[in-house]
């Protein structure tokens, strides 16, 4: 192979948790040395490419590959028929084909495959595969879906939903039922109803599906992937394959971002059972136009809130239903649909519930992770929804947030008692605290207008006429970890020995560093609990135990906690072998208090016992390897929804500042501030790039992201950037980020997962900025203009 | 068909390249420079940039065939290109490193190239002019407010150095 450095030894950073670490493979990023999956290369490797059905429905009534393999430079062409073993795999439900067979479910469903030496010669053989399809009728939302003789998906499914489910399209609903709906009703001083959409948003990670597969002579193959959970992919990969999860050697490559796309299988499989059919190695890479194929998307949903609350502006009571479209497979759907439910009703306290949520299964791009997984659709209806009833009872929609915050001991809908901060009202008067940004900020000194502060940009259609600012608020409540009674652990190994009279520490685990800075926090942790400067990060690997996925808002919670309970194992041994060597020599080596700090073993006094190198020389590394869980969690109750589901609750506000031209429906968010409380700020410049991340997210879900596909037909309009527009730096505004450090008692040095909770209330504060501005009702994101400018046509 | 190019101030050739390859095909698989980025190969994100003859260009919208016979600098050739002695960052790299503009780094070596081309070109831009510069490059971890804080730290450290501070 190409000698290519994902490896994260070099020693650019030193801080221990609570400073701003530099990331150690920033210097390899910026240089272009960091190798990202699709940068790989080997020595006679081929080319895979994916021949993907043009049809959200249809039989395959034949697929012939005779011309595509007789194609010079072509080594192998593979289909259903073709398979070794298992033929589905998937996170939670193994129902998504490996290769169509004789159906296919969704536009863009993987059909065949084609290895090539040439990327070209590999897609113009797939180009030659004739496939026959026999159109079938498509079920794209519930109407059709449950309509009665809507064509099945899955109708032999089997799976542990299945029973409870209202119909066979449903894949999975959750109730959440306490007190009593119908009497607070009947008592509410002020009632509001609305229905809600949000369309379907993209991760849009930079760093295309790409990874190499290398056979190997035991028969087994290696396989270095961009992923976000090593030893998830295993678990489905190797069945596929039919060998033993020790043949399927995987080794994380560099990970361009992922944002919950890449916690599916993509072209994992399809790249081993090239490499194991042509005995070559062989890579693939996506380019953008199949990766909006290649990966699920978040879950598009049409909601119906009714809120109902007193006089005095207490909430009363909510009722809600959650339909999320979860497209042809389901992947994360069961997930997703406990969270929408679970986290219905918001940050706030209310004692009469009545929730529903379901996915459906509909010949639509199958929908999964997304960073915020259910939460950012609820947060959008019940936060419009919040405005809308502190309107009709005459209240700021601040203060009435505040009034019904939840905070420490309120009990949410689930049962479930919050035990840890929940600074709800006070990140919500921080975030009004602010001062705002200056009125017509697009006017220079010299008197005129600086375009590109303005909506439309240099695009020049207003020089701030017809421009109307707007401020909107909003607060979100999202779950850390994986909840739900999942076995939710990751593992870490730390050794710690003297290198040339220096203690030097190597951490390992097999944590998917996909961008978020895991990496900084987990050497962070070591140098912190070791007392040592020198941390090395060994490659994250499957020889190494599972660290669970990065997503959810966990690794620093999770393998920050076993990396933290590895490096304590150490420690104590350390502490024997100083004993064992000095311990005559100080009569505080006999107590418990001994602390790892600065290459030292000190007293909790200060006092130096003895150089940690002196301990360590001419003995053999220290080491320890720990397995971690967080608190246990339990199932929601299928009737009910009661449940401790949840391992710990995270919390974002934010005030949105727009200015829209009114006339042709431009919206350009002027400021977009943020209060989060993190617990523990491991590493703060982290954190605040999280947040802005997060944030900027929820900004492209207000105002542009959405994956636009026919209703008719189930067929995807706009894969490609082109068409699917993330947020540019012209479209993005300073984002003040104010964070508190809250201690949840609970959790590894109180921290609280950071990553998520702001994607939820940045495109609620950001819609309600543009309601304001405009007086129109806006029930679904992303806003178009036509819709602020009364020319929506419907469809 | 054979394509000769200057990369980074020295001369390659690779050979038996395909008509329909782009620039950026033939420096990440042929000459083996994978710093330029493939995000989209569809000349919306930016991550490919480079400069051709000066000019900052996508490279997947440049064919192969068009770079014969140009000068290319590629994300690879910056420090050098800065003076920076072997090892070092230029300082538009260290800037993105300390000013945490790099997390999951794909969208990183497009913005340099970009940055670079605007502090060569403005050594004291406004923000809005930072803006408008990096306008064609996407960004999709950061939210560009750290990237905004880079350049204009690569822009002030340079400044301070110009003035033998």
């Amino acid at each position: 192979m190409r000698p290519t450095r994902t490896d994260l030894t070099q020693q650019s950073t030193r801080g221990g948790i609570g400073a701003s670490t530099l990331r150690p493979d920033g210097g390899l990023k910026v240089t272009g040395e960091f190798a990202y999956a699709s940068d790989l290369w080997h020595e006679d490797m081929l080319w895979g490419h994916t021949l993907r059905s043009p049809h959200a429905h249809a039989r395959i009534v034949s697929l012939d590959t005779a011309e595509a393999l007789a194609t010079p430079g072509v080594h192998a062409v593979l289909t259903h028929a073709d398979l070794p073993a298992a033929t589905r795999y998937g996170l939670e439900v193994q129902d998504a084909p490996v290769l169509a067979d004789g159906v296919v479910r969704h536009h863009g469903e993987p059909v065949a495959l084609v290895a090539a030496d040439h990327p070209e010669t590999a897609r113009r053989a797939a180009a030659k595969i004739k496939a026959v399809y026999e159109q079938l009728p498509v079920v794209t939302d519930e109407k059709s879906a449950t309509a009665p003789g809507a064509p099945l998906l899955h109708p032999a499914r089997a799976d542990k939903h299945a029973p409870h489910v209202p119909h066979p399209n449903v894949v999975h609903c959750q109730p959440v039922v306490r007190g009593d709906v119908e009497a607070a009703r009947a008592r509410a001083h002020a009632v509001v109803t609305g229905d809600y959409e949000v369309g379907m948003q993209d991760q849009a990670f930079l760093g295309p599906e790409s990874g190499l597969a290398v056979p190997a002579e035991d028969g087994g193959v290696d396989l270095y992937i961009a992923t976000q959970w090593l030893h998830a992919d295993l678990r489905q990969i190797a069945p596929v394959l039919g060998l033993p999860e020790d043949k399927v050697r995987m080794t994380l490559s560099g990970v361009g971002g992922a944002f919950g796309g890449r916690e599916d299988l993509s072209m994992q499989a399809h790249a081993c059972l090239l490499a194991l059919r042509t005995g070559r190695p062989v890579k693939m890479v996506y380019n953008r136009f199949e990766s909006f194929f290649g990966h699920v998307h978040r879950h598009p949903a049409r909601l119906h809130y009714e809120h109902g609350a007193d006089r005095d502006g207490g909430l009363l009571f909510v009722r809600c239903r959650i339909v999320l479209d979860g497209g042809a497979y389901t992947s994360s759907s069961p997930s997703v649909v406990g969270n929408a439910a679970s986290l219905a009703v918001g940050p706030y306290a209310c004692d009469n519930v009545d929730v529903e949520a379901l996915a459906l299964y509909t010949n639509n791009p199958p929908c999964g992770a997304m960073r915020g997984f259910g939460a950012v659709q609820a947060c959008f209806a019940y936060e419009a929804q919040m405005d809308r009833l502190a309107a009709e009872l005459g209240l700021d929609p601040v203060e009435f947030r505040r009034r019904n915050a939840v905070s420490q001991g309120s009990v949410m809908p689930t049962g479930q008692v919050i035990d840890a901060p929940a600074p709800v009202a006070e990140l919500l008067r921080r975030v009004k605290a602010l001062p705002l940004p200056p009125e017509r900020q697009w006017e220079t000194a010299g008197g005129s207008a600086d375009l590109r502060a303005l909506p439309g940009g240099v695009s020049n259609t207003s020089h701030g006429e017809g421009v109307v600012r707007g401020v909107g608020y909003a607060v979100g409540i999202k779950n850390v970890g994986f909840s739900e009674g999942f076995d939710d652990y990751s593992t870490a190994r730390v050794r710690l020995e003297s290198v040339a009279g220096e203690p030097v520490a190597t951490v390992r685990t097999a944590m998917a560093e996909v961008g978020q800075g895991g990496v900084t926090v987990h050497a962070q942790i070591a140098r912190t609990e070791l007392g040592v400067a020198e941390v090395t990060l060994q490659p994250a690997d499957t020889r190494m135990g599972s660290a669970g996925s990065t997503s959810a808002s966990r690794q620093t919670y999770v393998t920050g906690g076993a990396i933290k309970a590895a490096c304590e194992a150490v420690r104590e041994r350390v502490l024997e072998l100083g004993r064992a060597k000095f311990g005559t020599y100080h009569p505080a080596w006999a107590t418990a208090e001994l602390l790892l700090e600065g290459g030292k073993i000190v007293t909790d006094g200060g006092e130096v016992l003895a150089g940690l190198a002196d301990v360590l020389d001419g003995e053999e590394p220290v080491e320890a390897e720990r397995v971690w869980r967080h608190r246990p969690t339990e199932p929601f109750d299928l009737r009910s929804g009661q449940g401790q589901g949840h391992v710990q609750y995270s919390f974002a506000a934010h005030r949105a500042v727009v200015e829209v031209d009114t006339e042709l429906g431009l919206v350009k968010v002027v400021e977009l501030a943020c209060a989060q409380d993190v617990g523990k700020a491991l590493n703060p410049l982290s954190v605040v790039g999280q947040i802005h991340g997060a944030t900027t997210q929820g900004l492209g879900l207000a105002v542009m992201e959405e994956i636009a596909v026919d209703p008719a037909t189930g067929l995807v309009r706009n894969p490609s950037f082109t068409d699917y527009l993330i947020p540019t730096v012209l479209d993005t505004p300073a984002m003040p980020v104010d964070i508190l450090e809250l201690a949840d008692a609970h959790a590894p040095y109180g921290l609280r997962g950071v990553g998520e909770a702001p994607t939820l209330s940045a495109t609620p504060a950001v819609v309600a900025a543009v309601r304001q501005a405009t007086g129109l009702p806006l029930r679904r994101v992303p806003l178009r203009p036509e819709h602020l400018t009364g020319t929506d046509v419907p469809a | 068909m054979r394509v000769n190019v200057t990369v980074n101030g020295r001369p390659r050739q690779a050979d038996d390249v395909w008509e329909g390859e782009s620039l950026l095909y033939l420096l990440r698989e042929r000459l083996g420079l994978p710093g330029s980025k493939n995000a989209c190969e569809q000349g919306e994100c930016g991550s490919c940039t480079v400069r051709l003859d000066g000019v900052p260009v996508c490279a997947c919208l440049v064919a192969a065939g068009q770079a014969h016979g140009r000068d290319v600098v590629t994300v690879e050739g910056l420090a050098a290109r800065a003076g920076a002695a072997e090892g070092h960052l230029s300082p538009v790299q260290q800037a993105f490193v300390d000013a945490g503009a790099v997390q999951c780094g794909f969208c990183t070596p497009g913005l340099l190239v970009a940055a670079d081309d605007l502090l060569e070109r403005d050594p004291d831009p406004s923000d809005a002019d930072i803006r408008e510069a990096l306008s064609g490059n996407l960004c999709r971890c950061t939210g560009y407010e750290k990237i905004l804080d880079a350049v204009r730290l690569a822009a002030a450290r340079t400044a301070r150095s110009g003035q033998g501070a």
